[in-house]
């Protein structure tokens, strides 16, 4: 019991990454055969992104454009960016293994992953729009002393942005390893050099189109991936239920709710955490101001949470069905016994699924399509984090906004090529290390010091510089000692026996207390600052409301 | 230029009544989205039963597969009910306000 409950929190805990492998199969995957399908695929996918970003390159003049495309992607084409990143090899590989595990507990997972779209686009996604120019630290310090908020919201993007890189190329070499048969360290460095010429040469709109043609990519797959499965049913779900249940060593338990939500305070901070940590991750926000007007922001969303949601509900129909095509098929398992372990890993049941009932060349073009996803993602990292550096570092606060476009389009791309760097190299040095805590560290951080901060400018007169750097401090220090004393570290990383923090996520924890010392300290700030803090809203308020000032499409 | 701008918004009624009728909108909206997702996992903690409860009588798709997908379609609907009415008639209203404040 004890083990298969220590599976069930790495397969919840990777859900929340891109690193669905990395982080329960470090140590454990397999260089597999080289696989000369899935490469050649991804070789078409690569000079096709590498003609896109040729052509970007001609339209990446100035840093609005390299920031943010100039403000001109439609609507349309960013909800697909935005359901490109949140689509990512974790949801198809991670859900879909905890359905085929699972059964209806995947599904419900699967929902509270979902939920948090609406809520942003409600809540946050026009004002976002309103108020943000190129970062997410341009609407923190909105109103708020420049030198000191931009600083911290910078450093909050940064801090996340590496972490996530970690995740993502640990996640990528094994992946890569597995599918593919390239060696850990290859793999690595295309990743890195990759992504290094996306964004130094195409900006933001390179960034855009590979996560754009990457979403359609995996809608398509999944879509065909469903009619070939479903086909072996008779096009019926209820016949592929009940294949399933005669098939899975639960039965008939599967169709209901089972262990994993036996500890709801774990799966609401599990889910805490990816809702707001989403929010508040730099690389998503960055989204928002790539669209023109808070029109083509609000449709974004709702074009997104479309792909997003019809996307879950296909990726967890394909676990089920999993259950029967890939679970009864010895040709999976190691060793040929279905009562073993999967053939790579928990999380391959949705790749063993594609090569079941589409061959060789389908496993292929699924491989290609999980790299090219990890590829997108990366791509929109650096570039959160080449912005955070060369605008709010460099321009704001260093020259405190004396730089020249060309001086400051220069420090975005040495940060780039920097950030590759850093990531190739942290990648290589982590390639052993259990790093399923980074993962709740980025969303942990993400949730309790960058969410609050935005939400709290955005929503509350009384906030002050005081108040959101004190909180901000209180968000960070308790997440990261939360995810200390959690089971990722105190047990995996330290070598203890149990855990002085129970719980796989520290939002539920970290995040009131984050918003409780924001508030305390803001009501007993009576420094002068305070007061120019206080004044500002009015004005930011009009403006987050009406959108008149806001950053507008260049023209070109 | 912009301070000026933003006073006579804030001084105009009908922004008063936008930004009202907007947020109590997007309030509700999302009162929706989290009570129904909650209420949800309220049933599934507390009731699990209920959740297994087959579609028909016979069939092994339970009603938790039906009520999850609801969950999603609804709250995407929503999500185009409030797009439409802020592309639409809020958007309407905000231009008003705007040209009146610039004018």
């Amino acid at each position: 019991m004890s083990a298969r409950k220590q599976l069930l929190g790495a397969t919840l805990l990777t859900l929340m990454g891109a690193a669905a492998y990395a982080a329960d199969a470090i140590g454990a995957v397999q260089k597999q055969p080289l696989n000369m399908t899935a490469i050649g695929m991804f070789f078409v996918f690569v000079v096709a992104t590498m003609g896109i970003t040729y052509w970007a390159a001609s339209r990446t003049k100035s840093t609005a454009d390299f920031y943010t495309a100039g403000g001109g992607i439609t609507g349309f084409q960013n909800g697909l960016a935005i359901a490109g990143d949140y689509m990512s090899a974790a949801t198809l590989l991670g859900l879909s293994a905890m359905t085929f595990s699972k059964g209806l507990d995947g599904f419900i997972y699967a929902i509270g992953f979902f939920v948090g779209w609406p809520v942003i686009l409600f809540l946050m996604a026009e004002r976002l729009r309103n108020l943000g120019k190129f970062t997410f630290a341009d609407i923190a310090s909105y109103r708020l002393d420049q030198g000191t908020i931009r600083s911290f919201a910078a450093f909050g993007s940064l801090t996340v942005v590496c972490f996530y890189l970690i995740v993502q190329m640990v996640g990528a070499g094994q992946l890569i390893k597995l599918l593919f048969g390239l060696d850990y360290t290859t793999a690595v460095i295309v990743v890195g050099v990759l992504m290094v010429i996306y964004v130094t040469f195409g900006g933001m709109i390179a960034t855009t189109w590979v996560q754009i043609i990457k979403a359609c990519l995996m809608l398509f797959g999944g879509t065909v991936l469903l009619f070939l499965a479903l086909s072996q049913f008779g096009f019926s779900l209820e016949t592929a239920a009940q294949k399933a249940v005669e098939a899975h060593k639960d039965g008939i338990k599967i169709m209901g709710p089972g262990s994993l939500l036996a500890d709801p305070v774990n799966a609401v901070s599990l889910s805490l955490g990816l809702v707001f940590g989403t929010a508040g991750l730099p690389h998503i926000m960055m989204r928002f101001f790539t669209v023109p007007n808070a029109k083509e922001a609000r449709k974004s969303v709702f074009v997104a949470s479309g792909c997003i949601g019809y996307f879950f509900m296909v990726v967890c129909a394909l676990g089920l069905m999993a259950i029967v095509i890939v679970g009864t098929n010895p040709e999976f398992f190691e060793g040929g016994d279905t009562a073993g372990k999967l053939i790579g890993g928990g999380n391959m049941p949705v790749m063993h699924l594609a090569k079941a009932v589409g061959g060789n060349l389908f496993l292929g073009f699924m491989s290609a399509v999980a790299f090219a996803t990890i590829l997108a993602v990366v791509s929109g990292l650096a570039l959160a984090g080449a912005s955070a550096i060369a605008h709010d570092i460099y321009a704001r606060v260093i020259c405190k906004g004396s730089a020249t476009e060309t001086q400051e389009m220069r420090i975005s791309k040495l940060a780039t090529v920097a950030l590759g760097v850093v990531a190739v190299l942290l990648g290589i040095l982590f390639e052993k290390q259990n790093i399923a805590f980074l993962v709740g560290l980025t969303f942990g951080i993400a949730a309790s010091t960058n969410f609050p901060i935005l939400i709290l400018s955005m929503y509350w007169k009384g906030l002050t510089t005081r108040g959101a750097l004190l909180g901000g401090l209180v968000g960070l220090v308790s997440a990261v000692t939360l995810v200390v004393l959690s089971k990722a570290v105190w047990v995996v990383v330290l070598g203890n026996a149990a855990p002085i923090f129970p719980y796989e996520q520290p939002a539920l924890f970290s995040m009131p207390l984050a918003f409780f010392f924001t508030w305390l300290f803001s009501v007993t700030d009576s420094s002068a600052r305070s007061q120019t803090d206080k004044a500002g809203f009015e004005d930011q308020y009009v403006r987050s409301q009406t959108g008149i000032g806001a950053a507008t499409a260049s023209t070109h | 230029m912009s301070a000026e701008i933003y006073r006579k918004v804030r001084a105009n009624p009908r922004f008063s009544e936008l930004e009202g009728k907007r947020s109590r909108f997007a309030y509700m909206l999302s009162a929706v989205v989290l009570i129904t997702y909650y209420a949800m996992m309220m049933l599934v903690a507390f009731a699990p039963e209920v959740m297994r409860t087959p579609i028909s009588a016979g069939s092994t798709l339970t009603i938790g597969v039906p009520i999850g997908a609801a969950i999603i379609i609804g709250s995407w609907l929503l999500t185009g009910w409030f797009v439409s009415r802020s592309n639409g008639e809020f958007d309407r209203l905000n231009n008003e306000i705007i040209q009146e404040a610039t004018k």
